[in-house]
């Protein structure tokens, strides 16, 4: 999902940078409030970092042929809220735009739009919706990661087809092709990543419950049993 | 029986990367007779195709500091997943002391030993 650095119209990456500017700013705000409120919720917000971390660093082949990575924003969305993944996602993102001319500065704001801002509003919305369908708790949580990442990714694809329609088909054959790479590419690392969010959610089921009722976006009630 | 889950879980992950290494077939040389690289970036793949959308377009900026190398992204990124999985497994491995210290304390008050 990472747009290369200078690939973004100058427009298109001023406009990108400005849309994600106030999710930014209402994220740390709302990450600081949250960590005042329960100073025991730094480390979470650590994990929830490092999951990030972890995932965006994984280049995995997919059966396009292609290698693509998850993105991580599911778990820390659900813990925190999707406003505090923003200032997360920028930690990472500006880690791989400098050191490694991965994505870039000029595309930061669309990249930051897609990776950090789409994908934890869309699982938490998800999360709340198969929540409110009465599907099981893990079930919900692995629909919202792996849904949250696989649009990430269709967000992309609609950036870089914005940015260039195709001469003959204008913009929807080019996000056809966009998306032929991006989003085809990202089902199964969409999966892998909805199984490993679960498979960490399963551990702070176990180990830390208390945590988990604590914290206002996930309050389900098979935690504590 | 979460542990099970989560084992079971994780094989699907591995199976999910595996298997496209060998289904996948390697595709044949393009039209100009090159090779074409398996497993490339989705990254990459997408900036050929603005190339080939708008032929014109410049890369208008130019990344500031690029690796020296393969091997030095490949460092960086491993380093990137490092970090994150090493404090993963810290925040665990402290959860799961703390609650079984948490659950011997519990032990003890209910059944305290005798001191006679």
């Amino acid at each position: 999902m990472h747009i290369m650095e200078g690939f973004l119209p100058i427009e298109h990456a001023v406009g990108w940078a400005v849309a994600s500017v106030p999710f930014v700013a209402y994220g740390i705000g709302s990450i600081k409030k949250q960590i005042e409120a329960n100073l025991e919720q730094r480390m979470l917000l650590g994990v929830a970092a490092a999951f990030t971390f972890v995932l965006s660093a994984l280049k995995l082949p997919s059966v396009t042929g292609s290698c693509s990575h998850p993105t991580g924003t599911g778990l820390g969305a659900l813990l925190f809220g999707p406003a505090a993944m923003a200032p997360i996602g920028l930690v990472v993102l500006l880690f791989q735009a400098l050191l490694l001319a991965h994505g870039g500065l000029t595309t930061l704001g669309a990249n930051l739009f897609s990776m950090a801002i789409v994908g934890p509003f869309a699982a938490v919305a998800l999360f709340r919706l198969t929540r409110r369908l009465r599907l099981s708790f893990a079930v919900s949580v692995f629909i919202a990661a792996s849904l949250a990442d696989f649009l990430t990714y269709v967000t992309t694809s609609a950036q870089l087809a914005w940015a260039f329609p195709d001469p003959t088909g204008g913009v929807v054959a080019s996000f056809a092709k966009f998306a032929g790479i991006f989003a085809i590419t990202q089902i199964p690392l969409a999966i892998s990543e909805g199984l490993l969010t679960v498979v960490i959610f399963n551990a702070l089921a176990r180990f830390n419950p208390q945590e988990l009722k604590d914290m206002n976006v996930v309050n389900p009630p098979e935690v504590s049993a | 029986m979460k542990r099970h889950q989560n084992l079971l879980l994780l094989l699907a992950v591995v199976l999910l990367a595996a298997l496209p290494l060998w289904l996948v077939q390697k595709p044949l040389p393009d039209a100009n007779g090159k090779p074409v690289e398996l497993f490339a970036g989705a990254d990459n793949k997408a900036m050929a195709l603005i190339g080939d959308i708008a032929p014109n377009y410049v890369q208008w900026f130019k990344p500031i500091m690029e690796p020296a190398s393969g091997e030095i992204v490949s460092l960086l990124f491993a380093l990137q997943a490092a970090l994150g999985a090493g404090f993963i497994g810290y925040y665990l491995g402290v959860s799961v002391t703390r609650e079984r210290m948490k659950r011997e304390a519990q032990m003890h008050t209910e059944n305290p030993t005798r001191a006679d």
